[in-house]
């Protein structure tokens, strides 16, 4: 679903600082990998990159069959609405929309119809456990339940793509199990490659891949993270 | 404290240059606006006072009465009196000068009398050496000039119609005109100590040339030694004809300052919305600053700032705005100044001070009182940010979740204190004028201004269901944001509401005016050709013979001859004036009340007064009215009030035979010619040209004297569409700041918006939608208070300073325009001023998450 081939990209500066070179990377449908690394091995880059959110110096990303890195910006917009999903770590959620606005807000991109977007945001509220709550305002939650409303909203318009930067950094150890055991089902249920960015092993490890971002490259540590 | 202050609170002003310098141009346009409009005026009115001040010379009192004149025969009555050491006589002549547009005024003088009471009226005779010299004062076709009038009466005149007229001096002989013939007086040297355009001539002189003989403008009087002015009036008072009044020389200048008030206070009302819309934008821009500093206030409060320093620390930066924004509104406002004396001299447009060429004075009162009213403007505007940032629990503040509401501004709609504000509003309808001030009709804009900006989140809640969400989801968000926040919308709206409302009123005020002077003009204007010798108080008049040329022109099939005089109802009064010509069905008489009928059992004869006069005198149909005629004081009865939009202190009209049995008077100021059927109008007009000579009398067709005086009309009000353009530019800059700082603070959710697939011009979409539906919200609140100021501004502040009524006229499709105009520009400004915002990197605007 996702490969990243030859990946190359050197920080500009004086002098330029090599940060991917020759990156390979495989995802598919209903896989999810987790990649760890020290701080500014790049981590957080590699998902902009993959997202087309920052240009690459060298290499091919291709999504579905589809080459996106040749892509211009406003191409590569239209594309993220249906094909990429995305959880941040201070959620991001939008405080004067209500909750099932904010998870229906992808699907408003997309131009679905205002009745099947909100079933479809109501759907998937009600799977995540937030069902009496659609009308709600984000304000009355806590962190942990903004963090699945995010988690709905980076799923609810079936994404080929789910991309993940430490999802559960705002949360308790509890929260955070609840919140990833979460996401990571849904992104199985649905097929979807996810990409999961956590300096937390312990997160790492329910992936069903470990890979470690260091020296310009990934390295499998799947059972040793 | 300063340490901290610059570093925390002023160093911010600069970090956010552009909210600062937009907020900094709208109080330094408020404070220009206000203060050029009180230096123009008060150099007029100073330049006006020297003026008076020369022709008074050292005179204790003056006696005054009707423009045209009074009798001279009271003047020995007085001069003999032992209360008066010196009195000097006068005659003041406002000459027409044959071809040209501009008149002269000639002081006909008792040459002894002026050397004691006068002496800046003194001549000097060019040849003053030999004995011609030594008598050219004396001689009957002597004339002495000013500097001022010397030049320009030596330089030909561009007249309004494109045409040049010659100069009203031409080889050493000044060429006046008196009834329909010109003469020329030899201009025999000048007045040393004279300021302005004036001439002075031998008294005797002036009454033969002029044709008055036997009348008298003005007596001053410099009274005997240990004689008080007022005792003087008690004793001399009693000796006065009726329409004669004693004076000191001061209360001609007050009289004009009085006359000229209510539209000066009309004009600093506007600059005072001006700067309230200054405030509006330093309240937007310091309530969104508070907000995305929020966090920083907290960690103070934690460290240990006083709430009390946090306050003082926060207005100190609007303080600084203020006094910024004064200092620069204080040279602008001189500038404005300057450059308003170099192209219409002191006038401002409403014709009180036409013709002056005031000095430009800097007054240090003047100049502290509008730089505290910038730092007022500056510090009012801060108040509330400053006061909520101060109340904010600094825990609360610091927590994780309350960066979401980052940049939301807090401020509430009052309904209650708004509701409030419209009964208070309503009551201030009611109040009557204060010496002559609607001081609560301004009260009451002042009102709705202020409850159209508290309830406009009320407004907001119930016209967003109305608008609907759309299908676009920039739409969807912009609607789905102002629904949630209405009151942001007081923070980008509260500029628009002020300049709209003030826009909008004034538009609506203008046009219902400018409707009702064009059916009062197709009124007053009913015959088909208009001769005219001169204005009502210059030397050119019709008389007898010159009714019967025009009778014998060919063509001609009737003339109406008006004959309008102006006098002194009261001593108190200003002059008022009295129309006399033929009243016949509703010829020409624009009624408001009562009909044309003369009463048939009245035993004295009928006048028809203007709403002025039924105002000022406080007088209707039916009640008596006093005037002083040929002398005396006559009694007429009110048959009918009509409306006159040209005599602002009141006028009555009386028939032509009345007038003429009362006074003996037989000059005409206007004859109104009807032509016979067929024959051309035009010819007509070259006929009479000829018959008379094209420079001594002015011939006009009903459209072109209409046609002039909407162009007058409308420059007068030219000077208030300047100040409305600029209440606009700073509504939109409010616009801009708001804008731009919303966009600031929502950095990290059009980042997250971009990462689910908004393009950067999605985001720019959303900004401008914002925007526009901000600004729209506010347009229609601006519209609303507008109609309502509009509606105060007609039937209070126009009755109470001017007492004129007037139909009202909505100019729909303008207003309409403007609205969407303003919206889309709004819009417009709303996505430059957020472009920054669009440019950022997606990544960059989320970076603390990532």
């Amino acid at each position: 679903m996702l490969s990243v081939q030859s990946l190359r990209k050197t920080l500009p500066g004086a002098p330029p600082r090599p940060l991917f070179d020759d990156l390979m990377l495989e995802v598919a449908e209903g896989e999810c990998v987790a990649i760890v690394g020290e701080s500014g091995t790049g981590k957080s880059t590699l998902l902009n990159c993959i997202a087309g959110l920052e240009p690459v110096d060298g290499g091919r990303i291709v999504i579905g069959g589809q080459r996106i890195d040749d892509l211009d910006d406003d191409a590569l917009a239209r594309l993220r609405r249906g094909a990429f999903g995305f959880v941040f770590q201070a959620f991001h959620i939008l405080p004067h929309l209500s909750l099932v606005q904010n998870v229906a807000l992808p699907l408003w991109l997309l131009k679905v119809a205002e009745t099947e977007a909100r079933v479809k945001a109501r759907e998937l509220l009600v799977r995540i456990g937030l069902g009496e709550r659609a009308d709600d305002a984000p304000h009355t939650l806590s962190g942990g339940e903004l963090q699945r409303v995010a988690i709905a909203r980076a799923l609810v318009h079936a994404p080929r793509v789910v991309l993940a930067d430490e999802p559960t950094g705002n949360l308790d150890p509890g929260r955070a199990t609840e919140v990833l055991d979460l996401l990571l089902a849904q992104i199985r249920e649905q097929g979807a490659a996810g990409v999961l960015v956590t300096h937390s092993r312990a997160a790492a490890r329910r992936a069903d891949r470990v890979l470690e971002l260091a020296a310009g490259g990934l390295v499998d540590i799947t059972g040793r993270a | 404290m300063s340490a901290l202050l610059g570093r925390l609170f002023l160093a911010s002003l600069l970090r956010r240059r552009l909210a600062t310098a937009l907020s900094l141009l709208a109080i330094a346009l408020g404070v220009a606006l206000g203060l050029a409009v009180q230096l123009i005026h008060a150099a007029a009115l100073d330049e006006f006072g020297r003026g008076m001040r020369l022709i008074a010379g050292e005179a204790d009192l003056q006696l005054i009465g009707p423009r045209e004149g009074f009798d001279e025969s009271i003047y020995p009555v007085l001069a003999l009196r032992p209360e008066v050491a010196e009195a000097s006589p006068l005659l003041v002549v406002e000459a027409r000068l044959p071809g040209r547009e501009d008149s002269l005024e000639i002081l006909g003088v008792d040459l002894f009398r002026i050397a004691r009471v006068q002496p800046g009226l003194l001549p000097l005779a060019s040849r003053a050496g030999d004995e011609d010299g030594r008598f050219a004062a004396l001689q009957p076709h002597n004339v002495f000039l000013s500097a001022e009038a010397r030049t320009r009466l030596g330089e030909p005149q561009l007249r309004s119609d494109g045409q040049s007229a010659p100069p009203a001096i031409r080889e050493g002989m000044l060429w006046v005109q008196s009834g329909v013939r010109s003469f020329a007086l030899q201009v025999a040297g000048e007045l040393p100590g004279a300021t302005g355009r004036l001439a002075v001539m031998d008294l005797g002189a002036a009454q033969q040339h002029f044709d008055r003989v036997g009348v008298l403008s003005r007596i001053d009087l410099k009274l005997a030694e240990g004689v008080s002015p007022d005792a003087a009036r008690m004793a001399l008072a009693p000796l006065l004809p009726p329409g004669l009044a004693l004076r000191v020389p001061e209360a001609a200048a007050s009289e004009v300052g009085a006359l000229s008030r209510a539209y000066r206070v009309n004009l600093t009302m506007l600059a005072a919305i001006a700067l309230i819309t200054g405030g509006f934008l330093v309240f937007s821009t310091q309530l969104l600053s508070v907000a995305r500093r929020r966090r920083e206030f907290a960690l103070l409060r934690a460290l240990g700032l006083e709430r009390r320093e946090l306050l003082r620390g926060l207005l100190a930066e609007g303080a600084v705005v203020g006094l910024a924004g004064g200092v620069l509104g204080v040279v602008l406002g001189h500038g404005l100044a300057m450059a308003a004396f170099q192209m219409v001299g002191g006038d401002l447009g409403a014709g009180f001070f036409r013709g002056t060429r005031p000095q430009l004075h800097f007054d240090g009162m003047l100049i502290v009182g509008y730089l505290f009213l910038g730092v007022a403007a500056g510090v009012a505007g801060t108040w509330l940010p400053a006061r909520e940032a101060s109340r904010v629990a600094p825990a609360r503040a610091l927590k994780a979740g309350e960066a979401a509401h980052a940049g939301l501004p807090q401020a509430r709609g009052r309904p209650a204190v708004g509701l409030s504000l419209l009964a208070l509003a309503a009551m201030a309808c009611l109040m009557p004028p204060v010496e002559g001030i609607p001081v609560g009709g301004y009260a009451a804009v002042a009102c709705l201004l202020t409850a159209a900006v508290l309830l406009l989140p009320q407004l907001a809640r119930a016209l967003l269901p109305l608008l609907g969400r759309g299908q676009g989801v920039s739409w969807r968000l912009a609607h789905a944001r102002l629904s949630a926040t209405p009151a942001q919308a007081v923070v980008a709206g509260a500029g628009v509401i002020a300049s709209v409302a003030l826009a909008s009123a004034m538009a609506i005020m203008v046009s219902s005016f400018r409707v009702s002077v064009d059916d009062w003009l197709t009124q007053v204007l009913p015959a088909d050709l208009y001769v005219r010798a001169s204005s009502s108080s210059g030397s050119g008049y019709l008389d007898d013979a010159a009714l019967a040329r025009i009778a014998s022109v060919p063509g001609v099939a009737s003339v109406d001859t008006t004959r309008l005089v102006n006098l002194r109802v009261s001593d108190e009064e200003p002059l008022f004036s009295v129309l006399a010509r033929p009243v016949r069905g509703n010829w020409g008489l624009p009624l408001i009340a009562g009909s044309t009928a003369r009463p048939a059992a009245s035993d004295v004869p009928p006048a028809w007064i203007s709403e002025a006069a039924a105002d000022r005198l406080r007088i209707g149909v039916g009640d008596r009215l006093r005037l002083p005629l040929g002398g005396q004081m006559r009694e007429f009865v009110v048959a009918g009030i009509w409306r006159d939009y040209a005599r602002q202190h009141g006028a009555a009209l009386i028939a032509s035979e009345d007038y003429v049995a009362l006074t003996g008077d037989r000059r005409i100021n206007d004859a109104a010619i009807e032509v016979t059927p067929g024959a051309a109008v035009g010819q007509v007009a070259a006929a009479l040209r000829a018959a008379f000579g094209a420079e001594h009398v002015t011939i006009a067709l009903p459209g072109e004297i209409r046609a002039i005086s909407l162009e007058i009309f409308d420059r007068t009000f030219l000077i208030t569409y300047l100040m409305e353009a600029v209440t606009i530019m700073i509504g939109l800059f409010g616009v801009a700041t708001t804008s731009a700082a919303l966009a600031t603070t929502r950095e990290g959710e059009f980042g997250m918006l971009r990462h689910l697939g908004f393009t950067r011009s999605d985001v720019g979409r959303l900004i401008a939608m914002e925007g526009a539906l901000t600004t729209g919200l506010g347009v229609v609140s601006g519209l609303l208070a507008g109609g309502a100021i509009a509606w105060i501004l007609i039937e209070i502040i126009n009755r109470q300073s001017f007492h004129w009524s007037m139909e009202l006229a909505v100019p729909w499709a303008a207003l309409a325009s403007f609205a969407i105009g303003l919206v889309l520009l709004a819009a417009l400004v709303a996505r430059l001023a957020g472009a920054r915002a669009m440019r950022r990197s997606a990544v960059l605007a989320v970076k603390a998450d990532w």
